[in-house]
C-alpha cells in the first residue's frame, strides 16, 4: 500500500480498508493493481494478499513540485 | 462582461492560482480570496497512512466557490501522468486536468513528446486537458491537434519569477491558437502578468509569485488587478510604437510666437 508493505486483517473490501485506516472515502482516490477505482466500486472490490493499493489525495501544489508521491520514481 | 470559456466552463476571472508553498492554510485562503480566481490547481499525492492527523487541503478550499484543477506535477513520463490524472479525476470528481510531464529536473521544462502522447490518451478518455508546455508554437499546435482544451505555454521556468522570456513566441502562439491560451509559470510580479495579458493571453496561471511573496495576500490582489489591466489594454488596442516624439498639445496659439 502506497509503496510499503501493510498488514491488514483480510481479505477485505476497499471500503472496509479505508474505514480501518480512518480515511474519509470522499477525500481520496484509490488505485487497485494499477486500476483506478470508481467510488461505487469500493464496496465490491476485494483487497487480497499481494495486491497493490495506492491511496492518494489532493495536496498543495501549483506547478512542478518535486516531492513525488506515486512511488514510480522513488 | 468579459468572460472566458474553456471546454464547458465559463469564468469571469482570468487568473488561475495554485495551492503550493504557502506558509499556512489561512494565508492561502486569504490569498485565493484576494486573487479573485475561480479555478485552483492542486497536486495529487499519496495519503500519509501512518500519520492521519494532518488536515486535508480540501478542508481549506470551498469547492462551491472554486473549480478544482488537479495537476500531474512531478510526473516524468506519459504513463505516470495518465495514471495521476485518472486518480485526480476520482479524487476531485472532475475530468479536468492540468497536464504536466516534466522532462528535466533542473529546469522543470516539459518533455513535449511525452506531453503530446499523454494528451492524446487523456482526450480519448474524455478529460479536459490543459497541458503545460514550452513556448514553442509547433508544440502548441501539436497539442491542439491532439485535442487539448487550452494550451499553457510557460513564460519562464517554473518558480523562477523571471517574467515573459520570449515575447515574440507568445505573439506567434497567440496568432495561431484556436483554443484558449494560458501563460503558465514564470511570472514574478504584477507587470509580468499584465504583459502576458497584453500579448493576448486568455488567462494566466501562477503559484510561486503569490505564495512566495512577502505579503502573499496583497500580491494576490496585485495579480488580480494586473491581469485585469493587461486584458483591458489588450482589448483597447495600444498605439503603435514610434521612434520619435509626437506632441499631444496643439501647436497653434503658443505664447510669444
Amino acid at each position: 500500500m502506497n509503496g510499503d508493505t501493510h498488514e491488514v486483517s483480510g481479505p477485505l473490501t476497499v471500503s472496509e480498508l479505508l474505514a480501518q485506516l480512518q480515511i474519509d472515502a470522499r477525500r481520496v482516490a484509490v488505485e487497485h493493481n494499477l486500476v483506478v477505482l470508481k467510488r461505487e466500486a469500493y464496496d465490491r472490490t476485494t483487497v487480497r494478499e499481494g495486491d497493490e493499493v495506492e491511496i492518494v489525495n489532493f495536496v498543495g501544489g501549483g506547478v512542478g513540485i518535486r516531492d513525488w508521491g506515486l512511488g514510480i520514481r522513488d | 462582461m468579459d468572460l472566458f470559456t474553456i471546454a464547458d466552463k465559463t469564468f469571469s476571472s482570468r487568473l488561475i492560482v495554485g495551492t503550493g508553498k504557502y506558509s499556512s492554510p489561512a494565508i492561502m485562503v486569504q490569498a485565493h480570496d484576494a486573487s479573485g480566481a475561480e479555478m485552483i490547481t492542486v497536486a495529487v499525492r499519496r495519503v500519509n497512512i501512518s500519520d492521519r492527523s494532518k488536515e486535508s487541503l480540501l478542508d481549506y478550499i470551498d469547492t462551491s466557490k472554486y473549480s478544482l484543477l488537479p495537476n500531474t506535477a512531478g510526473c516524468y513520463t506519459a504513463d505516470e501522468a495518465v495514471r495521476t490524472a485518472r486518480l485526480g479525476r476520482e479524487a476531485g470528481l472532475s475530468n479536468w486536468v492540468k497536464l504536466e510531464v516534466i522532462g528535466d529536473e533542473k529546469t522543470l521544462f516539459p518533455d513535449n513528446e511525452q506531453l503530446v502522447a499523454a494528451t492524446r490518451i487523456l482526450v480519448r478518455e474524455d478529460f479536459v486537458v490543459l497541458p503545460y508546455t514550452t513556448d514553442d508554437p509547433v508544440v502548441c499546435r501539436k497539442l491542439e491537434d491532439a485535442g487539448a482544451a487550452a494550451i499553457m505555454p510557460l513564460g519562464a521556468p517554473i518558480g523562477s519569477g523571471l517574467g515573459i522570456q520570449n515575447v515574440n513566441n507568445l505573439r506567434i502562439i497567440r496568432e495561431f491558437a484556436r483554443v484558449p491560451l494560458i501563460v503558465d509559470a514564470g511570472v514574478g510580479t504584477a507587470s509580468d502578468a499584465a504583459l502576458a495579458m497584453e500579448l493576448g493571453a486568455d488567462a494566466v496561471l501562477m503559484n510561486t509569485a503569490i505564495a512566495g511573496a512577502q505579503d502573499p495576500v496583497a500580491m494576490a490582489e496585485a495579480m488580480k488587478l494586473a491581469v485585469r489591466a493587461g486584458r483591458l489594454a489588450f482589448l483597447s488596442g495600444r498605439i503603435p510604437r514610434k521612434r520619435y516624439a509626437s506632441a499631444s498639445s496643439p501647436v497653434e496659439g503658443l505664447v510669444g510666437r
